[in-house]
């Protein structure tokens, strides 16, 4: 691999002087390939695998501060074994799988009919687009502002709307019966407009003579969407929503702000619980192991879908 | 013009009053923190839609005495820029060296394998071994840790997003240069760099949203005096008697760095966004 460049020299440079140049231009090379790519190795193992040692040694311990000291106390899977009887992080994961698969299911439905809708139009497109970015790039915390004052039982602009057509307000982020939906509404809200992006982006680039010829074939524009479009993009349309849906774990910013989590434990998330655990309640070494574990559940799905992904890529 | 497309004008218009509709839904809610800010307490809490507008909250967020915000914003300034100059110049070299110069293959997928993972765990699993670490070296609390941070989280779209534009770099150029005898240096300079200033505007675009918008992180590692923007808006949402219509006015001035850039550079945005989802 390494002989492409120095056979071009090979064949431009008199016999006798062929071993030292290319030699040299070889041991140049490597000097900058390795130089090239050390800040971000560097980077990656000192912020994302030396952090990652941290956390299993911190989560094999407890740690106690006394006037500024620190001692540490091996306690070996102790931590690991209480995780399996925290009931808050139990709930946790649960809400958080109910919150990513409902919020990204509507998500993917809504953002594919606004690509379709987007892309069957010809003027105003990137008055849409433009449009439809803004959640995208705005802090999530903001956003969880906004909807703050929109939830508000008091004044929120949907208790006013409600009242308006005679419904009796209700208390959106506070009662545990609407406080989850409440959350994902928002996060409907924020993120559709990136599955929006990404289909709109893979439906340009569907190649349009199989729609002409159907178009001559005399098939309605339900046909063609059913049989063509949705087949055509299916790769798309899963990349997108296990993309979305990993992503969805994350979800921090706008609980932190809506709800905290409340009431009781009806919208505590996994990202949450660890803060919570770790920071709140200062239990680094339990945190941790709560790090560790999602962590590896989640780098273990990446994987796993990964894989499948890649042996069905290669059999079709 | 529509006959042009093969399309009839009624069915135009049904797509755009569905469009105009999902548009609106979008937009209410930026509509109505604007105007909430506006507001004064009185006439947000009575809902009125008719108001007198008044300044006082961006000024009391801007000058009261009680209020960091200028402070936060200039941090998350510093923050975002550097983060993003890091992450630019890291990915760029990263994303040359993976693709041209010939790495074995572990060494790519090892590396792009353990970006994407990276990427998709969520930051605040790392955050607690950050805060130990910086603790212990005294980078808690510092910009440099934050800097640091925020180029570690964003280094994994950043060199995705660079592979892929680096990957398109006709490899003749670069053979070419290498004949005339150029260096890497010489051939990063003036071969790579020119041909992915798109790819440069579009990470460096998103980087900067990213560091701007990321609150778990910024919480955890900061205090006082190195707080961002989110932070400063989520210690609104914190305190007994919340401010509503400060909250409102903090929020309006934090979402123009996006808006801005939304309006002076989309192309790039879009181009970012969809990158590696399309290819």
């Amino acid at each position: 691999m390494y002989l492409s460049s120095t056979e071009n020299g090979r064949s431009a440079s008199p016999e006798g002087l062929v071993e030292n140049v290319s030699l040299l231009s070889l041991n140049r090379d490597r000097f900058w390939r390795n130089l090239t790519l050390a800040p971000a190795i560097v980077l990656f193992l000192a912020l994302t695998v030396l952090p990652m040692v941290n956390l299993v040694v911190l989560s094999l311990h407890d740690i106690d501060w006394a006037q500024g000291l620190s001692s540490w106390t091996y306690v070996g899977l102790k931590h690991y074994a209480s995780l399996a009887a925290d009931s808050l992080f139990k709930a946790s994961i649960l809400n958080t799988l109910v919150f990513s698969t409902v919020a990204v299911s509507v998500q993917m439905v809504l953002g594919f009919a606004l690509a379709l809708l987007t892309s069957s139009i010809v003027h105003g497109r990137l008055f849409y687009r433009t449009v439809f970015l803004l959640p995208i790039l705005v802090p999530g915390i903001i956003i969880g502002a906004i909807w703050k004052l929109m939830f508000s039982f008091d004044f929120g602009v949907l208790n006013q709307m409600a009242g308006a057509i005679g419904i009796m307000p209700r208390d959106w982020l506070g009662d545990a019966t609407y406080s989850l939906a409440s959350i994902i509404v928002v996060d409907i809200w924020h993120w559709t407009p990136f599955c929006f992006l990404l289909l709109l982006a893979s439906l340009e680039t569907l190649p349009q003579d199989v729609y002409e010829a159907s178009d001559i074939d005399g098939a309605t524009s339900w046909q063609s969407l059913w049989y063509i479009t949705i087949p055509l993009m299916l790769p798309a349309i899963a990349v997108t929503f296990v993309f979305r849906l990993i992503l969805a774990f994350k979800v921090f910013d706008e609980v932190y702000l809506l709800t905290g989590g409340g009431p009781g434990t009806s919208t505590e998330v996994v990202s949450f619980t660890i803060f919570r655990r770790f920071f709140t309640e200062d239990r680094p070494g339990y945190g941790s192991a709560m790090s560790v574990t999602t962590f590896a559940l989640i780098a273990l799905m990446i994987i796993v879908v990964s894989a499948v992904t890649r042996r069905k890529g290669s059999t079709s | 013009m529509s006959a042009a497309y093969g399309a009839p004008l009624r069915p135009m218009l049904f797509r755009h009053g569905l469009l105009v509709i999902a548009a609106a839904l979008v937009l209410f809610p930026f509509l109505w923190i604007v105007a909430a800010a506006f507001k004064t307490q009185i006439a947000l809490l009575t809902g009125q839609l008719l108001f007198q507008p008044t300044l006082a909250n961006f000024v009391d967020v801007l000058f009261s005495s009680t209020s960091d915000y200028v402070r936060n914003f200039s941090n998350s300034l510093v923050i975002a820029s550097a983060s993003t100059v890091l992450v630019l110049v890291v990915a760029t070299l990263a994303a040359y060296s993976l693709q041209c110069m010939q790495w074995p293959s572990w060494v790519l997928h090892s590396m792009l394998g353990w970006s994407v993972i990276f990427h998709m765990v969520p930051p605040i699993t790392l955050a607690g071994a950050w805060y130990s670490m910086f603790r212990t070296i005294g980078l808690d609390n510092t910009y440099t840790g934050l800097i640091l941070a925020h180029t570690t989280l964003n280094l994994p779209m950043a060199l995705w997003m660079m592979g892929v534009f680096v990957r398109d770099v006709p490899r003749e150029l670069i053979e070419a240069a290498k004949i005339d005898g150029a260096g890497t240096p010489r051939i990063l300079r003036h071969v790579v760099v020119p041909l992915v200033r798109p790819g440069l505007a579009a990470a460096g675009i998103l980087s900067f949203i990213f560091s701007w918008n990321e609150f778990a992180v910024v919480l955890t590692l900061s205090q006082r005096q190195t707080a961002t923007v989110p932070v400063a808006i989520g210690k609104y949402a914190q305190e007994n008697t919340i401010a509503y219509t400060e909250m409102a006015a903090a929020s309006v001035l934090s979402m123009m760095p996006a808006v801005l850039l939304l309006l002076i550079a989309q192309r790039f945005i879009v181009r970012g966004l969809t990158t590696g989802a399309v290819k």
